[in-house]
């Protein structure tokens, strides 16, 4: 039901949540933010088992957090994204596995590089250019086939965004109008409008 | 079988042998401003093929704690660890930073516990911990060995910390510590007290309120140094004038 999307282009990578947080056919909110920030320059985005969601980001969070203050220097993306797998593929086999999916995307300031990363719940990862979670993930993944170019602008990225997004509210019958966005770069993670009715209107 | 036993005058000898060990260690001193807090330690001088690393005595537990310690730098090793892992710990228990009272409470009730446990021997180090309460209030705290802990305004551990304290007892007040110039300034000068004069004996940590901690880099603690022995010779040689024109 939730929807996560993430494109990783040439200096920046941008990351779109949906916005609903919905118990059976009860919408409880609807501006819910499903982005944990790890560190300065690397964040995450939750989808799954509600609670585990929450504790899963925020554990992986902390543990970040600790890494830095014991040794100095923050994880690189490629670290912190190996670790995370590692923990959802520990507790897979436990009797208390974890049921997130997860894009996890990042600046390297060693390569100077952005990275993006896709885990599921089966502690499966792979580093792409572009990825989706969730039944929105059929309709957009097809787009980005379509559209994607790894140097476009933060707008042209924006705009792509846009259309994924006006995919899903079209084909996917579960309503989802409200997706956030987060742009992460050299500066740092910074956020983009909310897509909403309202932006999608103006941008048509 | 526990170490730690009370003698027949009340007394704990090893955690007295603990803080005689504590009175081994190189000086550190604390300061605590009006929206700024100070470190400053003795750099021991290094054996001449030893790599000088820098930042040994003065360690960051959280974004806004600092602590500097005196006494054996492998148990404060050990306390350091698990004080870094407790203050995540909070912030992920109850979604806030610690207080420098409650790390300061952890660290001292590790402490306690080592005083009274079988076949563990007490703790050789005692501790300044200093930052900010929700990226505001100004803190300085100190515990030593037996698991107690108290606040400063200004305080000194290790080697010749009396001398210090007494230095900081005359010299500390309000308007001293009004901006963070002067607080460095009261924390180097009572450093030198007790510490060879120069910026390479010396390493000065500051916080500022909410924006983590800067280490002053060795130019910055001399232009301090050179500031404080003139002031210091103009003192000297207005004395001597004074008792000139006595005559």
């Amino acid at each position: 039901m939730e929807c996560l999307i993430g494109m990783q282009f040439d200096d920046f990578v941008m990351v779109a949540a949906d916005q609903t947080n919905a118990r059976s056919i009860m919408v409880m909110k609807s501006d819910q933010d499903k982005f944990c920030q790890l560190s300065d320059k690397l964040v995450m985005a939750v989808s799954g088992e509600s609670g585990d969601t929450t504790q899963f980001a925020e554990f992986i969070a902390r543990n970040i957090q600790l890494y830095k203050m014991r040794n100095g220097y923050e994880l690189s993306p490629t670290a912190a994204a190996n670790y995370t797998r590692r923990q959802l593929a520990d507790y897979l086999r436990s009797r208390t596995p974890y049921q997130v999916n997860l894009l996890l995307a990042g600046f390297d300031e060693e390569s100077g590089k952005p990275e993006l990363y896709m885990m599921d719940y089966l502690a499966s990862m792979i580093k792409t250019k572009y990825a989706a979670h969730g039944y929105g993930g059929f309709f957009t993944t097809a787009l980005m086939d379509c559209h994607y170019r790894s140097n476009m602008t933060r707008q042209q990225a924006y705009n792509l965004m846009i259309e994924c997004v006006k995919e899903v509210q079209k084909r996917l019958v579960i309503n989802l109008p409200n997706f956030a966005v987060l742009v992460i770069d050299k500066e740092g993670v910074s956020r983009m409008d909310t897509i909403n009715p309202t932006v999608i209107a103006n941008a048509a | 079988r526990a170490i730690t036993m009370f003698s027949p005058d009340g007394h704990l000898f090893q955690v007295e042998y603990a803080q005689e060990a504590v009175k081994k260690g190189s000086t550190a001193v604390g300061v605590r401003g009006k929206d700024v807090v100070v470190l400053g330690v003795e750099k021991k001088a290094v054996a001449k093929l030893q790599e000088d690393r820098t930042v040994r005595k003065i360690c960051q537990l959280d974004e806004h704690v600092l602590m500097a310690f005196a006494g054996l730098t492998a148990d404060a090793r050990v306390l350091t660890k698990q004080a870094r892992v407790e203050c995540q710990s909070h912030r992920l228990t109850v979604e806030d930073p610690v207080t420098i009272e409650y790390i300061t409470r952890y660290i001292a009730s590790l402490k306690q516990r080592y005083t009274q446990s079988n076949g563990r021997r007490p703790f050789g180090i005692s501790c300044l911990i200093t930052g900010f309460d929700y990226a505001e209030t100004p803190r300085l705290y100190q515990t030593d060995p037996s698991g107690t802990y108290h606040e400063w305004k200004a305080n000194a551990i290790g080697r010749n910390a009396k001398t210090v304290r007494e230095f900081l007892e005359k010299n500390y007040s309000e308007d001293v510590v009004q901006t963070e110039a002067l607080a460095v300034k009261l924390a180097i000068k009572a450093l030198l007290e007790v510490v060879q004069s120069g910026g390479k004996n010396l390493e000065v940590a500051v916080m500022r309120a909410g924006s983590g901690y800067q280490m002053l880099d060795v130019s910055e603690i001399e232009r301090v140094v050179k500031e404080v022995d003139k002031e210091k010779e103009e003192e000297a040689a207005a004395k001597k004038k004074e008792t000139k024109s006595d005559k």
